[in-house]
């Protein structure tokens, strides 16, 4: 429980990112005090939405804002570790593209190793241990650091609740990186965003994803439909976004979102071990495959063996009728 | 335009995979392949290449064992040369020691751009590019799913988490790619034959001035302790559609109050 904890805050819209709640309530386990960094335009504002956290320092890196976050954090992660009389005991990032790229630069910064893909940590004899899944989920492997620097972990999404501590106020402190050099000369000149009305598929109660098996683009749109009747959020196989039937925030698995929904539909999903990563851990889990031994058989609670384009029209015309 | 492609090789993804018992080591047994996510990369730098008219792409691969084949595969669809860095005090490389590995050996060849995949197949930690980049003092844009170039910049549609963000970025710069950026080409018979005579300098980890305390299982500072057995989750029921199942998925649904 020595020594203190730093949690890479992710600014959406002005608060943090639901992942970044989630380390924060990891660290507090570990840490006798939690301090978040975050590349934020209004850094005020990010720390009035974290006060239920527990964390008593927020240090907000001032940088050009189109510069890349990553690069802007972890400079100044280094800055703040190197000049810092007690380092932090150890680093949570997001597994996300800010947190990956965040990490990957902090790890050469600090030549320390970095333990990627975290779902789960404990502390054993005094020291830091992480499990993450292999095989798909089927193996869990359990690491830990061997050096005595700052120990640099990349957590998935979902690993940990939230949890909401001692109530505070929570310090900012600026932070500021100039004269970055070559590393800073991507710069970001536009953004789009891709995402749609209704739940977000992240959080939904109920998620349900479509694979190559619906055949066609255009046959989406029955698992929109259902999505839509059901108040789920519609989800995706990489197959069928890297095909370029739906943008890739749709997707859903290790290089995708990880879900937990209550309830997920897979509807010509085969149940790669990638895919299952993203989705294993939902309370229920329905299946639709016309191939009886389609693995994503092994992990429905309801498995039905058939043609997506007979049931799912059924299944959405009695849902009407209701 | 020159281009250096990071190329991995590894163990058939098809094959069941398996942890050593003793050194929890992924077993590499067998001819290895070249991870079909780099393909992608592949094909990109050498779009790239040919749209800039001129120049040529380089495959970076390291490998514990002299592998070629998944090199070969991607000299077939048309890559100039490869260089591959193979030692026996490799295994175990944990990513920070695979980036200075890759890195030094990218620094051979003069390049404008380096590409990667966003994560390998089997070792998926996503930091190698990025820390690749760091290691050069390079910009690096991860998760591209558009590259274009425009003068000495490339312009990029990078994923974000709700859409894409559109990147400008100075080159040289590494850039990692996503599946589905562009159709990776099908190798002809004739870069089939073709490859089978291109160059594959093959490096020792003293020829790239590293020495082995820095990389391998020695160099990684940090150590899977154990290996256990996920809770595995029960199937449930499984039914044929005999044209009524869409009424069972109803029932289950009101057995879960979703309906
Ligand atoms: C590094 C890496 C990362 C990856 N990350 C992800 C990830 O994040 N998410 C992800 O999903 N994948 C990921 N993948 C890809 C993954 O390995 C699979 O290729 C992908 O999940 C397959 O998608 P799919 O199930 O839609 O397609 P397929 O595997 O082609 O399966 C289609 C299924 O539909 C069934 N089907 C066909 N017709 C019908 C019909 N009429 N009715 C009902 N069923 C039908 C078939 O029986 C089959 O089971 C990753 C791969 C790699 C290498
Ligand atoms: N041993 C290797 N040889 C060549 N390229 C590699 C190697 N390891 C990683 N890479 C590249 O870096 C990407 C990301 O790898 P990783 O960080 O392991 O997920 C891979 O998809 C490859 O393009």
């Amino acid at each position: 429980m020595s020594g203190s904890i730093w949690v890479l805050i992710e600014d959406q819209e002005g608060i943090a990112s639901t992942t970044s709640l989630e380390l924060l309530s990891a660290a507090h386990h570990f840490a006798s005090e939690v301090v978040g960094v975050a590349f934020s335009k209004d850094g005020e504002r990010l720390a009035k939405s974290l006060e239920p956290y527990g964390l008593t320092r927020l240090y907000n890196v001032e940088a050009e804002r189109s510069s890349l976050p990553g690069v802007v954090l972890s400079a100044a992660m280094a800055d703040l570790v190197k000049g810092s009389a007690e380092p932090p005991r150890a680093i949570l990032c997001a597994q996300s593209y800010t947190g990956r790229d965040t990490l990957a630069r902090l790890s050469v910064k600090l030549d320390l190793p970095v333990l990627t893909n975290v779902v789960n940590l404990f502390e054993q004899d005094g020291e830091l241990m992480a499990e993450h899944a292999i095989f798909g989920g089927e193996e869990i492997v359990t690491s830990n650091f061997t050096h005595q620097g700052v120990r640099l972990f990349g957590v998935r999404a979902k690993s940990f609740a939230v949890e909401e501590s001692d109530a505070r106020q929570v310090a900012v402190e600026s932070v500021k990186v100039e004269g970055l050099g070559a590393i800073d000369g991507a710069k970001v000149v536009a953004s789009y965003s891709e995402e749609r009305s209704g739940p977000k598929l992240d959080e939904a109660a109920v998620v349900v994803s479509g694979g190559r098996g619906l055949g066609q683009p255009e046959n989406y749109a029955m698992v929109e439909e259902l999505a839509k009747l059901l108040n789920a959020a519609p989800g995706a196989s990489r197959a069928i976004v890297d095909a370029g039937w739906v943008p890739y925030a749709y997707q859903v698995g290790q290089t995708g979102k990880t879900v937990k929904p209550n309830l997920y539909i897979a509807v010509g999903i085969s149940g790669a071990t990638q895919h299952m990563v993203g989705m294993k851990g939902s309370k229920n889990i329905v299946a639709i495959n016309k191939d009886k031994d389609a693995p994503i058989f092994q992990i429905a609670d309801l498995g039905v063996v058939g043609d997506a384009h007979k049931v799912l029209p059924k299944l959405i015309d009695a849902l009407k009728q209701r | 335009m020159n281009i250096a492609v990071c190329v991995k090789q590894i163990p058939d993804p098809a094959a069941p995979g398996r942890l050593d018992p003793n050194t929890f080591n992924l077993v590499r047994e067998g001819k290895l392949v070249m991870d079909d996510s780099d393909s992608y990369g592949v094909e990109m730098a050498l779009q790239l290449v040919d749209r800039a008219g001129g120049g040529e792409v380089t495959l970076i691969s390291m490998a514990p064992n002299g592998e070629t084949s998944g090199l070969r595969t991607a000299l077939a669809m048309g890559a100039a040369k490869a260089v591959l860095v193979s030692d026996p005090a490799l295994g175990g490389s944990d990513a920070l020691s695979t980036a200075k590995v890759l890195a030094a050996a990218i620094l051979r060849n003069p390049f404008d751009m380096v590409i990667t995949a966003t994560e390998s197949t089997d070792g998926y930690t996503g930091t190698v590019p990025v820390q690749i980049a760091e290691i050069l003092g390079l910009p690096a844009v991860s998760f591209a799913k558009k590259v274009t170039l425009d003068g000495n910049k490339a312009m990029i549609e990078r994923q974000s988490e709700s859409g894409y963000d559109e990147v400008a970025c100075e080159l040289p710069a590494v850039v990692s790619v996503t599946a589905g950026v562009v159709e990776p080409r099908y190798p002809s018979f004739k870069g089939i034959m073709a490859a089978k005579s291109k160059p594959i300098e093959t490096l020792s980890l003293s020829d790239l001035g590293l020495s082995a305390d820095q990389v391998g299982a020695a160099g990684a500072r940090e150590a899977i302790v154990s290996l256990r057995k996920a809770e595995a989750r029960q199937a449930g029921q499984i039914i044929e559609d005999d044209g009524e199942a869409f009424a069972k998925i109803i029932e289950y649904l009101e057995q879960l109050k979703v309906v």
